[in-house]
């Protein structure tokens, strides 16, 4: 079963509705208790960084993601991506997950409008699981301001956008914790694919 | 590279798919979920939906449409027509709406932009504005003196608020919208080809993405588009509606100029 975490940060149901379209059950997660039944976990997001920790937190689900993606896989997708890494900087230095080394900073590319908003293509840089359906060029949907800076050897999928982008980015001792910061349930084709490659792990 | 992204949208009258032309005289065809499912298959880049029925009933439908789309089609949907408050916007997000644009509303109560960017984020506000030509621009101390002055209307094209166009797209931005959705008046249901003065001069303005609406007729008018302007996406409705074109013949011709789509 693979558990959406709803902590009041973004739209749970196109998530839901697209691994229901794939055919996976899932369910909404938003205790803790949740989070330990599940074997998966999709943390879902939009909005702003400090907003979205402090919401996870007061709930008890920041303690137990970072507990249970020691032992399941987890995808982060968006704003859901952005809270994987160890801090963030929109408005405030925040504290984030930290399962993925790394920090979210503004999206810096002159001359371009921000957000970064629309269809870009991508480039696998390290093949994964949730990459075997992925070729050079095609095109996700992407809705940011903000980006992860992170090795490269943790970024899967890369894009541009005035700057290289990571895309997809990998990390967690067993390679089992994902994050997505384009949108795989309003990806067409291309990000089914990708959403299944990750509810098939 | 950011690809130009081309939209199809459906106007909506209790529960079916219409289409008007120059905003009056409207001819009704279809089911609304099927219509966005194939578009979705040709490859559209999102899909909007326009509600013009804007009454009590007419809204319990679209919710419904906007759910049954949601299941079936897994591109950005945007939903407008009579969203007038912040609980209008959360009951369509609710139903799997990914956007949500603002129109007559906003113009009556400009805060309604930040209260909805505050609750749901700038991401899913489009600020839709209806512009007609009005003129010129008659202050001298306005760099855009002697140039074409566009009018915002209201009410589906109905009314003239005298609200210049450029600025009302900038205050929008400030206020916390984060894209616009740009129809002309002058051009739409004429197939002529995009306003792409009134595009530029809002283009200009503002830094968040512009979908350019109303004129896009023959195959060249969507690559003169995006050759001519900045606009970073171009919404239609009877070229698809009626089957002159595909979304796909349409990227199919703008790929021959160079221009970068999926």
């Amino acid at each position: 079963m693979i558990a959406v975490i709803d902590y009041d940060a973004g739209n749970i149901f196109s998530v839901k509705n697209a691994l229901d379209h794939l055919g996976f059950e899932s369910v909404q997660a938003c205790r803790p208790d949740d989070v330990v039944k599940a074997d998966k976990l999709i943390l879902p997001g939009v909005g702003a960084f400090p907003d979205a920790m402090r919401s996870l937190r007061e709930r008890g689900l920041a303690d137990a993601i970072v507990r249970e993606a020691k032992r399941k896989p987890l995808l982060g997708i968006c704003l859901g991506a952005q809270l994987l890494f160890e801090k963030g900087y929109e408005f405030a230095e925040t504290d984030g997950l930290g399962l993925i080394p790394g920090y979210v900073d503004a999206i810096v590319a002159p001359g371009m409008k921000i957000p970064h908003m629309g269809w870009n293509s991508v480039r696998v840089t390290n093949p994964s699981p949730l990459t075997k359906t992925v070729h050079d060029g095609d095109m996700l949907y992407f809705v940011h301001s903000y980006k992860a800076v992170t090795d490269e050897r943790y970024i899967s999928l890369a894009s541009e956008y005035g700057q290289p982008l990571p895309a997809l980015v990998r990390g967690g001792a067993d390679g089992q914790i994902y994050g997505a910061q384009f949108h795989p349930e309003k990806s067409g084709s291309v990000g089914l694919g990708i959403l299944r490659g990750f509810a098939e792990l | 590279m950011l690809a130009k992204r081309i939209i199809p949208c459906l106007d909506v009258h209790a529960g079916k798919v219409v289409k008007g032309v120059n905003f009056i005289d409207i001819t009704e065809v279809g089911d609304p979920v099927a219509c966005a499912m194939e578009y979705d298959r040709q490859r559209a880049d999102e899909i909007v939906f326009l509600d013009i029925t804007a009454t009590h009933e007419g809204r319990a439908t679209m919710r419904d449409v906007v759910r049954e789309t949601a299941r079936n089609v897994f591109v950005p949907l945007t939903v407008g027509g009579g969203i007038r408050t912040t609980d209008d916007f959360r009951d369509m997000l609710r139903a799997g709406a990914d956007k949500i644009s603002v129109n007559s509303a906003a113009v009556y109560r400009p805060a309604l932009i930040g209260e909805a960017a505050g609750k749901f984020g700038s991401q899913c506000v489009v600020l839709a504005i209806d512009g007609k030509k009005s003129g010129e621009v008659t202050d001298a101390d306005d760099p855009r003196f002697g140039m074409a002055r566009y009018n915002v209307y209201t009410e589906g094209g109905r009314k003239d608020s005298g609200i210049d166009v450029v600025e009302w797209a900038r205050r929008g931005e400030r206020l916390g919208a984060g894209e616009i959705l740009l129809t002309s008046m002058d051009t739409d249901g004429t197939k002529s080809g995009f306003d792409l003065g009134m595009l530029n001069a809002v283009c200009g303005a503002v830094s968040i993405p512009v979908i350019a609406s109303g004129g896009g007729g023959d195959l060249p008018s969507f690559a003169e588009l995006f050759e001519k302007t900045p606009a970073d996406a171009a919404l239609a409705a009877s070229v698809f509606h009626y089957g002159t074109y595909t979304v796909d013949d349409i990227k199919a011709a703008c790929r021959a100029r160079g221009i970068a789509v999926r």
